[in-house]
């Protein structure tokens, strides 16, 4: 059967080459995992248990339970001081990737160009050329913490004359954040090119050295950003597949629209969890934030004093080590650290061109793992 | 708490180099941190939780929950009494609770026949005790925060984005 151009050009095939490679070997230590290795915290569970055995097995509304949405809009209010709309400016999604998708062909018109800060996760860049538009990526250096810059911005706007960007912080791979201040700027260079925002916010309760701010709290952002988020990373839950989107109640109308044809809804019990998570989950997620925040130390000064610069992550529980004093492409690097050492790392050209010459390492894994790997490292480097 | 504190309540064999890198102290920090935590007695002991199930020929050991009532003494209140009882090796925990009785006691002994006779000779006719319920534990599922059972490993994919 014939395969769409579109679909056919899509996979980044050496990739997968390499993660098939992982998948079929044993004693691997994988730092190339990208959720949490604690599990869903037990009271979440226990309340999937419970919503099962009470039958809660059917459809729900398309655009998620109404006590749902309640409940977000009641936490972001409360957490951030953010006012959404339940009824009309939040929709339930299954993960923020289904949000992504959702809110790229609600408002992406053929060759619209979009901004991405490179490097991407993996998502932005085949979601908006399926909705039809071109993905322009912005490279982002290791000396300013993998962060684009108003300036940076403003030439870009210049040059590619843009109808949006996607924001993603903290950043999958980079783990790179933005300070209030920071965003304040962004948001200037924003409203006056009048760009329409993507905001993947799924990590922002692991932000461990200052408060992370959500883009629609700042002054003219909340009629031009569509804010995704989920609970996927912060409550360990990835398994539950659950998101959300909230914007304009004309854009989350539009994405509804789709949703209610593709997707219908969000599982009914991961929606039921998420209620759990988001009414009482807060003590878990800052007990796992503390264990994340220790790892990072102990990942980031190893990497360092083994001679591979790896700036200091804001968020997530990623660092990107360079591997440039290696000269070695990164694919090449990390198939032969999995062949001689079995660590498995991501090559960071999985995450755009310009991001050749590091690697993604997860440390969502147990402090004995991350040692192990290490150990390994080091002893493949010669150092 | 400070974290090194959160470390080894986690695992009381993690060295203090690898609590310095997790902490980013130095080593002597560490040790200094751990001395005076040990002097001043917030560091009381160092135990290994063991699931005595598992344990190749144990020696037997029996446990008891005992719930005490006791007539508080006038101005040292449930101390006094409490250290009375606690002072008993057969007694490895005592705690003062609100309800329906005042002391709970975890007491251990090698058969039930020990234990019976300390509640019958020690404990019930203490001065100051009123009464005494004794229930005998017949499996630990859970022990100070720890599951006993061996969990099976949560299957992750070995790479993900």
């Amino acid at each position: 059967m014939r395969i769409a151009k579109k679909v056919e050009e899509m996979a980044p095939s050496g990739i997968r080459a390499f993660f098939d490679l992982v998948l079929g070997m044993q004693d691997v230590i994988s730092l190339g995992v990208g959720e949490p290795d604690f599990v869903t915290p037990w009271h979440i569970r226990e309340k999937a248990i419970y919503c099962l055995e009470k039958g809660y097995t059917s459809y729900t509304s398309n655009k998620g339970m109404p006590e749902l949405r309640r409940t977000i809009a009641n936490y972001l209010h409360k957490r951030h001081g953010i006012s959404y709309d339940p009824e009309e400016e939040i929709l339930i999604t299954v993960g923020v990737s289904e949000a992504m998708d959702l809110a790229a062909r609600a408002t992406i018109e053929p060759g619209d160009r979009i901004l991405v800060p490179e490097p991407w996760y993996v998502m932005y860049g085949p979601i908006i050329d399926l909705a039809g538009g071109k993905p322009v990526f912005l490279t982002t250096k290791l000396e300013h913490g993998f962060k684009i810059t108003p300036r940076q911005l403003d030439e870009a706007v210049r040059k590619y004359k843009p109808t949006g960007l996607v924001l993603n912080y903290p950043s999958n791979p980079t783990g790179a954040s933005y300070t209030k201040a920071e965003l304040q700027e962004l948001c200037q260079a924003i409203e006056r090119h009048d760009l329409v925002v993507y905001s993947d916010e799924i990590y922002d309760e692991l932000t461990y050295d200052f408060e992370h701010t959500p883009l629609p709290t700042f002054k003219g952002m909340r009629k031009r950003v569509i804010y995704l988020n989920g609970v996927s990373k912060s409550f360990a839950m990835t398994g539950f597949r659950l998101g959300w989107a909230c914007g304009p109640a004309k854009v989350i109308g539009a994405m509804t629209k789709i949703h209610q044809y593709t997707m219908l809804c969000a599982p009914i019990v991961s929606q039921m969890a998420t209620m759990e998570a988001l009414k009482s989950g807060f003590k878990d997620v800052l007990d796992m934030k503390r264990e994340y925040m220790r790892r990072r130390r102990f990942m980031v000064d190893a990497l360092n004093a083994m001679g591979l610069v790896c700036h200091n992550p804001e968020g997530a529980f990623y660092v990107f080590p360079s591997i440039q004093s290696i000269r070695q492409p990164s694919l090449e690097f990390a198939k032969d650290l999995l062949k001689k050492k079995r660590v498995a790392v991501v090559p960071g050209v999985a995450f755009g061109e310009s991001a050749e010459g590091f690697v993604r390492m997860s440390y969502a894994s147990s402090f004995e793992n991350l040692k192990e790997a290490i150990v390994r490292i080091k002893s493949y480097l010669g150092t | 708490m400070d974290e090194i504190l959160e470390i080894l309540a986690k695992d009381a064999r993690t060295p203090v180099e690898d609590i310095a890198k997790l902490t980013g102290r130095s080593v002597m920090q560490v040790k200094t941190a751990i001395r005076q935590y040990e002097k001043d007695g917030t560091i009381v002991q160092y135990k290994t939780v063991i699931n005595h199930e598992l344990v190749k020929s144990p020696k037997t050991i029996i446990r008891a929950l005992i719930e005490v009532s006791v007539t508080p003494q006038k101005d040292v209140g449930f101390d006094y009494v409490a250290e009375r009882i606690y002072s008993f090796p057969e007694v490895v925990s005592c705690y003062l609770v609100s309800g329906a009785y005042d002391l709970l006691l975890i007491v251990e002994g090698e058969n039930i026949q020990t234990v019976a006779d300390f509640v019958a000779s020690k404990l019930s006719p203490m001065e100051h005790v009123k009464g005494t319920t004794t229930h005998f534990l017949l499996k630990k599922y859970k022990d100070d925060g720890q599951i006993l059972k061996k969990l099976h490993n949560r299957k992750r994919l070995n790479i993900s984005y």
